[in-house]
């Protein structure tokens, strides 16, 4: 089960290493991991993407993370309706034959070209994750020399079906 | 003309308020005198002076030295152990009697590194501790300086929460928060690492900051719907039980368990660490689960079918094979720690609070009594016939239990009982019937050896007036007898009592019970003499063979005021029982 679990903390030193080091000592994995400043001063928003066998686990890895003193809010977004980006920067090897081949495959992803040369190019895509996943296998064949991947960051929507507020844990 | 007739007012309006300002410089001068530069390490001590601290374990350190500086005339009592784990376990003890923060200060590099066994320890069991470290000068910190470690990265999974000091300023916020962290909610180890130049670096700082922590706002008041819901629970149960863990230990909550337990004719069972919380003579009470329980007690929690559970974390050694425990039972959980509700266990009622909080919201209740008589008679029934027992007969050799026995009686059952870890720590736990709470100073979830002594010294500086006895094996003594020096220094009356059956006695039991006895390195082939050894530390030393000889000594020791150590030479191959093995069930219990 594929989850996504947003926080708040505290901006002070070594709060990376307090979460990432939460998530290790209880034997977590984590998929991907994005940490930037928030909307407010001092406070950052860190995005984890984490596999997990079961719906306890979540609620786990939670309770765990809101013990954290420097930890403000967590927020489990596995059933809210979201939006979700991760950007992808994708080297790929070009030739004049198939040039404008790759470059059809751009437009209707969304995609663009930020850079070239004479036998690569650097594509930036952005989007859900699966988007990118489809974009890189689409490239594969012509040959991906470099990749650099941002993990993924969320947002629940402005509006959510009522049918998909967060699933509410046992304990208030 | 009206304007002109006008101009002296709002002259003189002006002049006033230029006064004023010019006053009001004046003033700030006066005001800042108040605010005179101090160092960092004087900040510190006024920080805990403020926090009421009395006492504090350490071992000073070149990174510690301008900490120590202050701290020489500050008025605060120094406790110097023989090693910094001695000083920390000493916090501890010290901690676990009084419910106050114990406080420790420990050198950089190796020193800190020393206090790590104690932090980790502190954490599982949920002790407070404010441990303060030296820390190399912020300008060389990452250059692999003499006696640098990397204390934050080393302690950050087992403390509740640290800090290093970059800033003079931050200083008394940062002690504050660490005192109200260590302290509230569930209780753990907080640790303040200062670098020697913070200590030293002079500073006009603000000594009554405000603190401000959005992200921790522990929850102890219980949620009133969950509260109705254990209330009907408990009606309708036919075989209800309550495991009371430490948590109502610290909460200071032994009364309303006893009341609430009374209240509803609830049988209580106790974990290793919830010990004296509930009277073991009362005839509520079933005894100790788990690993070591009693047959009553492992049977009652199997059984049962409404499991209520008040500050216990359903630890493996209490539970056993998760899968066969408490098969038929409703659990309703009660925890101040949010994670610990269903972490292990899945939970029907979840109870977020503290113990005091919610059995006064339960009792306050007054709810119908369930209909449980076949069910106390039934664990009547268990108790009678499957008590603990041992070869009472036996008079040539000395039975470890028939120590701990004559422990009991030489002190009414009213002694602060410390243990280290082993066979010799469920003796005691098993043996040494505990009818009041705040008497029980053992090392329970990280299990550590080496414990007792130091953590015995923490107890008795708490209690000076009580008796304090020491139980400690054989094995676990040699790990930290060097605080003999301590005892001997402040003349503690503690009565050490060494378990001594020449082995490490729970992995020679493990080995001889799931590894065809090949006893691997757990017999002890030469040992120190332990009455010498004691008296080298000017310690008086006795030493017992069989139970006449321990009367003796027993007698001897607990009619002198005096510090004794005595060795008591118990039957070497005496296991512990009952016992649930290892991946077992509770009902699968062996030798009850």
């Amino acid at each position: 089960m594929r989850s996504i679990i947003t926080l708040t903390v505290m901006n002070r030193p070594g709060v990376l290493n307090r979460i990432t080091n939460l998530f290790s000592k209880r034997n977590y994995n984590i998929e991907s991991i994005t940490v930037g400043h928030s909307e407010q001063e001092g406070i950052s928003r860190m995005t984890f993407v984490v596999n997990v066998e079961d719906e306890r686990i979540i609620e786990q890895m939670t309770k765990q993370l809101n013990k954290q003193v420097d930890v403000i809010k967590v927020t489990d977004l596995t059933h809210q309706s979201i939006v979700a980006r991760e950007l992808a920067l994708i080297k790929v090897s070009v030739t004049q034959q198939n040039r404008s081949e790759i470059n059809a495959l751009v437009e209707p992803f969304r995609a663009s070209v930020i850079d070239m040369s004479k036998d690569s190019l650097v594509i930036q895509i952005t989007g859900e994750s699966e988007k990118v996943e489809a974009f890189i296998e689409l490239l594969k064949p012509y040959g991906i020399k470099e990749m650099a991947r941002t993990g993924t960051t969320a947002f629940p929507r402005g509006t959510q079906k009522t049918s998909s507020l967060p699933s509410s844990f046992s304990i208030v | 003309m009206l304007p002109l007739a006008n101009t002296p007012i709002v002259m003189v309006v002006t002049i006033r308020i230029l006064w004023e300002v010019k006053s009001m410089t004046q003033a700030m001068p006066m005001q800042k005198a108040k605010l005179s530069k101090k160092s960092g390490a004087a900040y510190l001590m006024n920080a805990l002076k403020k926090q009421n601290v009395e006492l504090i374990f350490g071992y000073p350190g070149g990174a510690v030295l301008p900490i120590y500086d202050e701290l020489y005339d500050a008025g605060i009592k120094h406790i110097l152990t023989r090693h910094e784990q001695g000083a920390i376990h000493a916090a501890e003890g010290y901690a676990r009697i009084t419910g106050k923060p114990g406080v420790v200060i420990a050198t950089s590099g190796p020193g800190a590194t020393n206090i790590v066994t104690g932090l980790a320890d502190a954490m599982i069991d949920s002790l407070p501790l404010v441990v303060l470290t030296g820390q190399v000068a912020t300008s060389v910190i990452g250059s692999d300086a003499f006696q640098e470690a990397d204390v934050l990265g080393i302690t950050t999974p087992i403390t509740k929460h640290n800090y290093q000091v970059r800033k003079v300023e931050d200083l008394p916020r940062i002690v504050k928060e660490a005192f109200h962290i260590a302290s509230t909610g569930r209780p753990g180890p907080v640790l303040i690492d200062i670098p020697k130049d913070i200590a030293a670096l002079q500073a006009e700082v603000d000594e009554d900051p405000v603190i401000h922590l959005p992200g921790y706002q522990p929850r102890t008041k219980p949620n009133h719907l969950q509260i109705r819901k254990l209330v009907e629970a408990v009606s309708s149960a036919k075989k209800p039980v309550i495991l009371a863990g430490a948590g109502v230990l610290h909460a200071k909550a032994s009364e309303q368990l006893k009341e609430y337990a009374e209240q509803q004719g609830l049988p209580v069972i106790h974990t290793l660490l919830g010990l004296g919380g509930f009277p073991a003579d009362h005839p509520l009470f079933i005894g100790m689960a788990g690993m070591h329980g009693v047959y009553a007690a492992n049977m009652g929690l199997y059984e049962c079918d409404l499991l209520i559970s008040i500050g216990a974390r359903f630890d493996d050694r209490v539970t056993g094979n998760l899968k066969t425990f408490a098969p038929n039972a409703t659990v309703a959980h009660v925890d101040i720690d949010p994670a610990e509700i269903g972490k292990n266990i899945p939970t029907a009622i979840p109870v977020v609070g503290d113990a005091k909080a919610t059995l006064l919201a339960l009792i306050d209740q007054n709810g119908k009594k369930p209909e449980c008589e076949e069910w106390i008679e039934t664990i009547e029934g268990w108790k009678k016939e499957y008590p603990l027992r041992y070869d009472r007969k036996a008079k040539d050799i000395l039975k470890p239990q028939k120590v701990i026995e004559l422990l009991h009686q030489y002190t009414n059952g009213e002694a602060i009982v410390v243990t280290d870890v082993g066979q010799h720590q469920m003796w005691a736990a098993q043996y040494y019937r505990l009818n009041k709470p705040d008497a029980w100073v053992t090392s329970g979830g990280l299990g550590t050896m080496g414990f007792c002594v130091p953590a015995a010294i923490g107890a008795q500086l708490a209690e000076p007036e009580k008796t304090v006895i020491a139980i400690v094996g054989d094995a676990g003594f040699q790990m930290t007898n060097q605080e003999m020096a301590v005892i001997n220094e402040m003349k503690l009356p503690i009565k050490i009592i060494i378990v001594n059956n020449e082995a490490l006695g729970m992995v020679r039991q493990w080995q001889e019970i799931f590894y065809k006895q090949r006893y691997s390195s757990s017999l002890f082939t030469s040992q120190p003499d332990f009455v010498k050894l004691s008296e080298a530390y000017g310690i008086t030393g006795r030493i017992a063979k069989t139970e006449e000889e321990a009367n003796e000594v027993l007698k001897f020791a607990f009619s002198s005021p005096e510090p004794i150590l005595i060795d008591m030479r118990v039957e070497s191959m005496e296991n512990v029982y009952p016992m649930v093995a290892p991946g077992k069930g509770l009902h699968e219990m062996e030798g009850y």
